[in-house]
């Protein structure tokens, strides 16, 4: 009898005990570029809570998160697309998809991942549940002539916009057929570097290396065509060297304004969105590389190329200027917001962690160590156009 | 004219020649700041290049990629810059010597 119900209680803290459940919305990944390793973790506790390896050339890799936030899909530099379950903390699958890539994307409805290429230059469709080829657009701007894909961003409709840095356009590809995608192009101007869809995936905007001023391109309206904007933002003046290019993403826009870094200047130039006037410059220490905006818009924080890569500027878009200024790590090489901002996770590469720091007062919460930290990326992605 | 020409082409030779002896006689940097410069390439050319040098928005930095190119070439890049493309000068970073033993190093496989 006393076995019985002991074999009875066992059962039943077993059925209890079950699988343990949990959400996604607190996670999130951190590329640690040299090992080829990833290390998960949660926004909540702020601590890792497992890492993973294997995943080949990590150098500038990007991710972008499934519907659920469940998998993330992790571009590398040598061209590998690795799926992994976060919940699991596990890869699901990986391919070599190119010779050399530089990042990638997915679709509004979640069903297709698209990877951007360098090398050979194009982009490519995959099935985002098995990762099966579904058609890939080469970069042949001219018969023979392949460009280098940059700011590939997801925009409504099952369209991606993304643009040619020898080829000097913009190209919006509908993936409505998965299969046989329809390509349109739009004039941009000389050697754009990167791209951002604005959060509402209205504007795609590439911004122009080989020239002051940025391209954009009014998706709702694209028979328009692709404008300047920010012409001669140098003024002819000669451009102080950039060591590092910028990266664009719809984070720059806050409170109707985008805030865009300048090319071979150390100013970050400030749109208004309605008119896509110049409506301020705001001078800060280095080239900048990331101009992000916290989520709710109060503040803008900027990184720098190296040299000036160990210094943050934080811009209050209320008072329209640098409010803090501040060395939190050497090679800090991104920054990427809790879901509403409350706090900031930073890498210094060269420090070998992550710091996290309040965005109220600057504090050091506490830091995480990883292995040459690049990226950082958490599942709010995951309901973000252009992200 | 032609003696000009002569003069300009003797002149060129000389320069080459010299150009070549003061490489083979570039002192090397000490071993400290040789990690410094590795760790400059890898990270910081990196960004463009790609860490393990094989391309990116720049160029492909592995050897059978530079086998062809001149050397002085090589070092010009990294000095100088390539005006109309993004590649900046180095000059303020390191010494015309450096940049010889860098680009020396990527001929012949980059270190760790």
């Amino acid at each position: 009898m006393r076995l019985l119900l002991g074999v009875l209680l066992a059962v039943l803290l077993n059925a209890c005990a079950g699988p343990q459940l949990r959400g996604t919305g607190d996670l999130g990944l951190i590329i640690e570029r040299a090992t080829g390793r990833v290390t998960l973790v949660s926004t909540s506790s702020q601590q890792p809570y497992a890492r993973i390896e294997g995943l080949g050339d990590l150098s500038h890799a990007s991710a972008v998160y499934s519907r659920d936030g469940r998998y993330a899909f992790i571009f590398g530099r040598d061209g590998g697309l690795t799926k992994i379950d976060l919940l699991e903390a596990r890869i699901v699958k990986r391919v070599m998809q190119s010779g050399n890539a530089i990042g990638g994307s997915i679709s509004q409805d979640g069903r297709i991942v698209v990877a951007q290429n360098y090398t050979p230059g194009g982009i490519k469709a995959f099935d985002a549940e098995t990762l099966e080829l579904l058609s890939e657009v080469p970069a042949e701007y001219a018969p023979g002539k392949f460009s280098k894909v940059v700011g590939l961003a997801d925009v409504p409709g099952k369209k991606f916009a993304y643009a040619l840095f020898e080829g000097g356009e913009i190209w919006v590809t509908d993936f409505s057929n998965p299969r046989q995608p329809k390509t349109q192009r739009y004039p941009a101007g000389v050697q754009p570097y990167d791209g951002l869809v604005t959060p509402d995936g209205r504007y795609y905007l590439a911004g122009l290396f080989g020239e002051d001023g940025v391209a954009m391109l009014d998706l709702w309206q694209p028979e328009k065509g692709a404008r300047k904007i920010l012409e001669n933002y140098g003024r002819g003046q000669e451009k102080l060297p950039v060591f590092k290019m910028p990266h664009l993403r719809g984070w720059s826009v806050a409170q109707g304004k985008a805030y865009l870094p300048a090319i071979g200047r150390h100013e970050v130039l400030v749109v208004d969105v309605a008119t896509w006037k110049e409506v301020g410059r705001i001078p800060v220490r280095g080239q900048p590389v990331f101009v992000m905006a916290r989520p709710d818009g109060r503040q803008i924080w900027v990184n720098f190329a190296f040299p000036d890569n160990g210094k943050v500027d934080v811009i209050d878009t209320l008072a329209g200027k640098v409010v803090h200024a501040f060395e939190p790590g050497k090679g800090i090489l991104h920054m990427e917001f809790a879901p509403r901002g409350e706090n900031v996770w930073l890498s210094a590469r060269d420090d070998n962690k992550v710091v996290i720091l309040d965005t109220a007062n600057f504090a050091k919460l506490g830091e995480i160590s990883a292995d040459s930290p690049s990226g950082i990326f958490f599942t709010s992605r995951a309901a973000r156009i252009g992200f | 004219m032609l003696a000009s020409k002569l003069v300009f082409t003797l002149f060129l030779t000389l320069t080459a020649t010299l150009g070549g002896a003061r490489l083979a006689i570039a002192a090397e940097p000490d071993a400290v700041r040789q990690k410094e410069l590795v760790r400059l390439v890898r990270q910081d050319c990196g960004s463009c290049h790609g860490m393990t040098l094989q391309g990116g928005l720049g160029p492909a930095l592995l050897p059978a990629e530079l086998r062809d190119k001149p050397v002085e070439g090589l070092v010009a890049t990294i000095y100088y810059g390539r005006p109309g493309t993004p590649m900046p000068p180095w000059q303020q970073f390191m010494t015309e010597a450096e940049a010889e033993w860098i680009v020396q190093k990527l001929m012949s496989g980059f270190p760790n």
